[in-house]
């Protein structure tokens, strides 16, 4: 393993127990309420300034159901960390990495609005690649892909073609 | 009818700051704002004091249909991302599957989509700059860059019959190898690109007008980059020389000479300038992987590996184990083992990642992209504030918004 890798595994023993490299990139298992703080250590400990991605994962059918995925670069190491946390379909809430890093403004809310996760401290959760009034969220494996809000009504008597 | 129709967007502000200045709206039906993107300004005179950016008009649910499709059938979806290159595209998503099913893709296969992933990143990189100069009135620059830009889209289509959405790439190779003479075009539009970049080079490098409306017009340090997750040539335009093909190289770049170009300032002249150097630095390396294909890159494009590569069709025809073969590689797809990789390759405007997630079938259970323009959109404001509405326009042009992948 990397010296880094080592390095943060051993300083966040505590708040990520379950570490381990997966195709050169650090994974870290970390609860909910850990994430903000993780981060933080990442970001001013290790030098992983650059904020590159977050998503989540449906695990439908699986308790928690969602992961929430975070990926930090740094651009002094050039290495890779990815952070996962696991939270519950009726409390989807993470810590918002807003304070941290300006890019976590625009990728949370996609991620809020494709996977319903609250991201508690982005105070501009707005819809972003959808629109005002758009219902459920439809990245989750529950939401049929088949499904249709057009926010333009179609004419009247108008079908689409190959609809039932 | 009833013709009122609910606002897609929700303003950031809808209260004026002071009592003298208009909040106007400028987009998405803007050619400016490539058709896709919205703004909502404050202005104090033709100053911007703040920019509300709104994406999303070209989201067409990406990742949702790629979760129906297989691995192998999603490549079409993969060309429409980022449409001024994609076979950069193509190329990310399959290094990401084969990541997962660890398979490693042969020496020619590997020259080849680094070459072609150059030559794209010229078609690109040309796009944009040729769009750039045009908002900003140079239809001379514009014809040069085009014209070229012409000549390799055409080049492409007679290697992978189409001049735009390519869907080239494969799972462990790429769909045909070159045709005859292929390579012998290559250098002569490489010849020609060099003389029509230098006819732009000196109609716009000292030209007043272009360094009036580019010097010091939409500046961003690199603290404000990197906090942004600004990547590729907007960050390097701010003085940091980070690239991937360098930092973590991937194909084949760890074998070829290059630099990574820089600027100083992080304004509109420093992107301009550092692509252009770009352009030069992959005309070059395009020139050693054309050698290099030819000492170390003869033998096949595919991987012999029946897992992802379709058998050959003599042998679909003629045996049943490859009839049956090819028969669950299209109806089921190619089956990759569980897991989760992120991959990232340098792509035109940035860093350019797939998240892929697979439960072990024939079919994704999550593809992720990591659009580069997207990201670019979450920090623009801090490109557009402080200057004047009318150098949205020059600002806007040389981020190189690509709607396809901003909106995914």
């Amino acid at each position: 393993m990397n010296p880094l890798f080592e390095r943060i595994r051993e300083a966040l023993a505590a708040q990520a127990g379950d570490c381990s490299v997966a195709h050169g990139i650090l994974v870290l298992q970390v609860a909910p309420g850990a994430v903000l703080e993780v981060a933080r250590r990442l970001k001013d400990d290790f030098r992983f300034d650059m904020f590159a991605d977050v998503t989540a994962v449906d695990w439908l059918g699986q308790e928690p159901r969602f992961e929430v995925v975070w990926h930090f670069y740094s651009t002094a190491h050039k290495l890779r960390v990815r952070m996962k946390a696991r939270v519950a379909e009726a409390d989807p809430t993470v810590a918002s990495l807003t304070a941290l890093y300006g890019s976590a403004h625009f990728m949370e809310r996609e991620c809020h609005e494709m996977y319903g996760i609250v991201f508690a401290g982005n105070g501009d959760l707005r819809p972003i690649l959808l629109y005002e009034g758009f219902k459920g969220h439809p990245l989750r494996k529950d939401y049929p892909k088949e499904l249709e809000q057009p926010l333009v009504p179609y004419r009247e008597g108008f079908e689409m073609p190959g609809r039932e | 009818m009833d013709l009122k129709l609910p606002n897609p967007v929700r303003p950031a502000f809808t209260r004026n700051e002071r009592d003298d200045t208009t909040i106007v709206n400028i987009g998405p039906s803007h050619p400016a704002t490539h058709g896709t993107i919205q703004i909502i300004a404050e202005l104090d005179g033709e100053r911007v004091l703040r920019a509300d950016v709104h994406c999303g008009y070209l989201h067409r649910g990406f990742e949702k249909e790629c979760e129906a499709h297989t691995w192998h059938n999603l490549i079409p979806y993969v060309d429409r991302l980022n449409y001024c290159s994609a076979l950069i595209n193509d190329f990310a998503y399959c290094a990401a599957v084969e990541a997962l099913m660890d398979i490693e893709i042969t020496p020619r296969a590997r020259y080849l989509r680094t070459l072609l992933a150059e030559y794209s990143r010229v078609a690109d990189h040309m796009t944009c700059i040729a769009a750039a100069l045009m908002e900003l009135g140079a239809m001379t620059a514009f014809l040069y860059m085009v014209t070229i830009r012409d000549y390799i889209y055409e080049h492409l289509a007679d290697l992978t019959g189409a001049r735009v959405t390519y869907s080239f790439g494969r799972i462990g190779g790429l769909a045909r190898d070159l045709p005859d003479g292929w390579l012998k075009r290559l250098e002569e539009i490489l010849v020609q690109s060099d003389d029509f970049l230098g006819r732009v080079h000196g109609l716009v490098d000292r030209n007043r007008i272009f360094i009036d409306r580019m010097r010091d017009v939409g500046r961003i340090t690199t603290a404000d980059a990197i906090n942004y997750g600004y990547t590729g040539p907007i960050l390097r335009s701010t003085g940091v020389p980070r690239d991937l093909r360098k930092d973590t190289p991937y194909l084949a770049y760890a074998e070829l000479d290059f630099e990574v170009p820089t600027g100083i300032m992080g304004d509109n002249y420093d992107r301009y300038y550092v692509r252009m150097r770009e352009i030069d630095e992959s005309i070059h390396m395009i020139r050693q992987l054309v050698e290099l294909l030819q000492d170390k890159g003869q033998g096949p494009i595919d991987v012999d590996d029946r897992r992802c590569v379709l058998p050959p069709k003599r042998l679909v025809y003629g045996e049943i184990e490859s009839l049956i073969n090819h028969f669950k590689l299209i109806m089921e797809g190619p089956q990759v083992p569980a897991g989760d990789v992120y991959v990232a390759h340098e792509g035109a405007n940035g860093e350019l990642g797939f998240y892929l997630v697979s439960t072990g079938g024939g079919m994704p259970y999550k593809v992720h992209c990591r659009a580069p323009s997207f990201v670019h959109m979450g920090g623009v404001h801090k490109m557009l504030e402080g200057y004047q509405l009318a150098d949205i326009v020059p600002t806007f042009g040389s981020i190189n918004m690509i709607g396809g992948e901003c909106d995914r």
